[in-house]
């Protein structure tokens, strides 16, 4: 995806990290067309529950409050290749059948506890898949990098979760970091 | 005068195409400048620079069908949702790929000056002497002294930001205060000097950014986001800088939608009189006159402009007599370096959004050091604390993970380099006439490689990278190869090269075309080497330059 590229090109000739930015920018590329993709207000829901899960509401709001299913919809639907689409919607099902092997429930019905749980045995999966380099992408790394993505560039989460600062009106290369205080957003 | 009938007709209204119309302008001629796309008005037509990253629905991301309508921009980070609708439609506008060119056109009033990365270096003493030392393509017709006074009479209009070093291989220039350099950034340049001992620099780099308001412009604020264009005129593009000092002349007259097809020549006069254009919003052509013409429409469509002029005369166009029309293609190649982590400085951040990064200027073939290749590269880069984007090693979910998240990560530091691509002039650009745009024009056909010396300097670029980042204290250093294919650069130059021979050259030392005097060619076209540097600058000074020599010529009866 162009953002990857983007995002490295004013990272790195501006100064910000690259390294270690390689997760989130990971991405469609391969263009085909699909215009039919659309996933229902139930599976909406589910992938808001997915991504609170991913990152839930603390002291600061958490991604069902930035509505990030919806946001990883509308990307997966506009952005994402047919292939990948497919790997997605896959993944929705596969993610099901892990979550009923470990708890006998479906997602939705499971207490947080088992939530985790179930999102951490697939997140390690995905790890894993990572290592082994595979040709297809796991369908766990489009969710959690959708989640991750479309979160901190929300609203609540660019100026609650971080710091956001829309016009900065000036630049200070060195000033003290104590731990606590927020990163900026974008 | 008639109403067709100017003083001089400017072709193209980016970088070039802007200081050409405010230099003519203000020294009192009647100027038509001529521009293929739409307008875009300053200010009001930068739809996006106010948004928030959430008012885009894709958060920036390339959607699909953006990316289907734009099969070569989608190869590299300039089609992004922020710029959408700033580039080229590549349906109406196609060209051909002998050998893969990537080409990011921007059609519209102010070109690719509204998007370009700001960086402005001189080009130094050696840079024109090479060509003729090396025996590699033509001499220059110039020398770094004649172009110095107007790289600072551009330099001072434009503002330019930079710190002063010193460097024979990056002359300074009339700068603004310098951007700051943060403190990874500071420390690393101090590290580098140590062990290089003081041959090797690193510096903020400097860019067409205000630190200081001028003119109308307000000083940078700070938001790191330029290329939707700038609502307090921070940084310098043909609309926020030289469109309005022309406009104030009240000489200049702005026509969008106007496609040049060809330069009108009286053979018996060997002068151009005019330009036929068509315009692209009802397919009518019409003429204008006018005593000189400047080319100002980006390298390869100068060349493409020349090369459909005057064919009854030369089949190959104007200014081709000398077969060096279209040859010569150069680039800026790129997209190798090396980054890493730097620790220790875990209680520093820093404040603000900074549109430049840091500069390293070229230390290879240059005093005692030798290489295996000729010329060099630079490096352009940067320190920062890693985003939210990264992996936690033993966090993977959860609250931890996203208060984790919430705090900047490691410091990191990477440079990428950018290398000189020698003229050869069988990279070479031609009219492919089988192929029509969609006013039924031929279009270009590209057929330009890297070549050896190029590819004996990448293993420098990559391996420099890496040792100098370590010396300076960045661990786990990796080095990385993106992929360059010729033409990412975004710096097109050569095909109408400057030179001292009208046997092996298209223009002379003041940017006249050799068969037909009074046409000027000024933008990247008429590069007779690349440098490593950013060229941008260059083509504002040799702008300024031949204005100024094309009015006194038009005073003392010459044109």
């Amino acid at each position: 995806m162009q953002r990857r590229e983007l995002l490295k090109m004013i990272a790195l000739v501006t100064g910000g990290a690259v390294i270690g930015g390689e997760f989130l920018l990971t991405g469609c590329s391969p263009v085909s067309n699909n215009k039919e993709f659309k996933l229902t207000q139930d599976q909406i829901n589910w992938l808001n529950e997915i991504a609170e899960t991913i990152l839930p509401k603390t002291n600061t709001p958490g991604a069902k409050d930035a509505n990030v299913g919806e946001f990883i919809s509308t990307q997966v639907r506009d952005c994402y290749s047919v292939e990948d689409q497919q790997v997605f919607l896959k993944g929705m099902d596969q993610l099901e059948a892990t979550c009923k092997e470990i708890t006998g429930k479906p997602f939705l019905n499971c207490t947080a506890e088992e939530k985790t749980q179930v999102l951490i045995k697939i997140d390690t999966e995905r790890k894993e898949w990572n290592t082994e380099k595979r040709e297809e992408k796991h369908y766990f790394q489009m969710m959690k990098q959708l989640t991750l993505f479309g979160f901190f560039t929300s609203e609540p989460g660019a100026t609650q979760a971080l710091r956001y600062v829309a016009v900065p009106g000036r630049y200070d290369g060195c000033v003290d970091y104590t731990p606590g205080d927020r990163a900026w957003a974008s | 005068m008639a109403e067709n009938q100017y003083d001089a007709i400017v072709v193209g209204s980016g970088i070039t195409g802007g200081w050409a119309a405010k230099e003519l302008t203000e020294k009192g001629l009647k100027v038509l400048m001529l521009e293929r796309g739409r307008n875009i008005e300053h200010v009001k037509d930068y739809v996006t620079a106010n948004k928030n990253p959430w008012d885009f629905p894709h958060r920036g991301s390339a959607t699909r069908d953006m990316r289907e309508a734009h099969p070569v921009l989608r190869r590299d980070y300039p089609l992004n949702e922020t710029t959408d609708g700033m580039w080229v439609n590549e349906q109406e506008s196609p060209y051909v790929e002998k050998k893969r060119f990537d080409w990011y056109r921007a059609y519209h009033v102010g070109g690719r000056s509204l998007l370009w990365g700001r960086q402005s270096y001189r080009f130094n003493q050696w840079d024109f002497e090479a060509n003729a030392k090396e025996g590699i393509g033509v001499d220059w017709p110039i020398r770094y002294n004649d172009i110095a006074p107007w790289y600072s009479y551009v330099e001072k209009f434009a503002g330019i930001q930079g710190s002063k070093e010193g460097l024979e291989v990056l002359p300074d220039g009339d700068f603004l205060p310098a951007m700051e350099m943060n403190c990874v950034e500071k420390d690393v340049a101090k590290r580098l000097k140590e062990h290089y001992k003081g041959s090797r620099h690193m510096f903020i780099g400097r860019s067409a950014n205000l630190t200081k308001p001028i003119q109308e412009r307000i000083q940078c604020q700070y938001r790191n986001r330029c290329w939707e264009g700038c609502p307090f005129g921070g940084y310098f593009s043909t609309q926020s800088s030289t469109l309005p000092a022309a406009m104030k002349t009240g000489k200049l007259t702005l026509r969008p939608f106007s496609i040049v097809k060809e330069i009108l020549y009286d053979k018996d006069k060997k002068r151009a009189t005019g330009v036929e254009i068509i315009d692209a919003t009802n397919n009518q052509t019409y003429t204008y006159q006018a005593k000189t013409i400047f080319v100002c429409a980006s390298a390869f469509n100068s060349s493409w402009l020349l090369m459909n002029s005057a064919t009854d005369i030369w089949p190959d166009g104007l200014g081709s007599s000398s077969d060096a029309l279209g040859r010569n293609v150069m680039d800026h190649h790129f997209k190798i370096g090396a980054g890493g982590v730097i620790e220790g400085y875990e209680d520093k951040y820093y404040y603000g959004r900074r549109p430049t990064g840091i500069y390293i200027p070229r230390f290879r073939n240059i005093y005692n050091d030798k290489r295996d290749y000729l010329r060099g590269f630079g490096y352009q880069g940067g320190a920062g604390r890693e985003g939210y984007g990264r992996e936690i090693a033993e966090l993977q979910i959860g609250a931890s993970f996203k208060e984790a998240l919430c705090e900047p990560g490691k410091w990191t530091m990477s440079i990428l380099a950018f290398g000189e691509m020698l003229p050869d002039p069988s990279n070479r650009i031609y009219l492919n006439k089988e192929k029509k745009d969609a006013w039924g024009l031929p279009v270009l056909e590209m057929d330009v490689e890297l070549k050896e010396n190029e590819i004996r300097m990448r293993k420098d670029m990559a391996d420099d990278a890496v040792e100098m980042l370590t010396a300076a204290g960045v661990k786990n250093v990796h080095p990385f190869d993106w992929g360059y294919a010729v033409g990412m650069g975004i710096h097109e130059m050569g095909t109408a090269r400057m030179g001292r021979d009208p046997k092996t050259s298209v223009l002379n030392g003041n940017n006249q075309v050799w068969d037909a005097q009074n046409v000027f060619v000024t933008d990247g076209a008429c590069m007779t080497s690349g440098s490593c540097v950013n060229p941008s600058l260059t083509y504002m000074a040799l702008t300024a330059r031949a204005a100024n020599f094309a009015v006194e010529e038009l005073k003392k009866g010459n044109l």
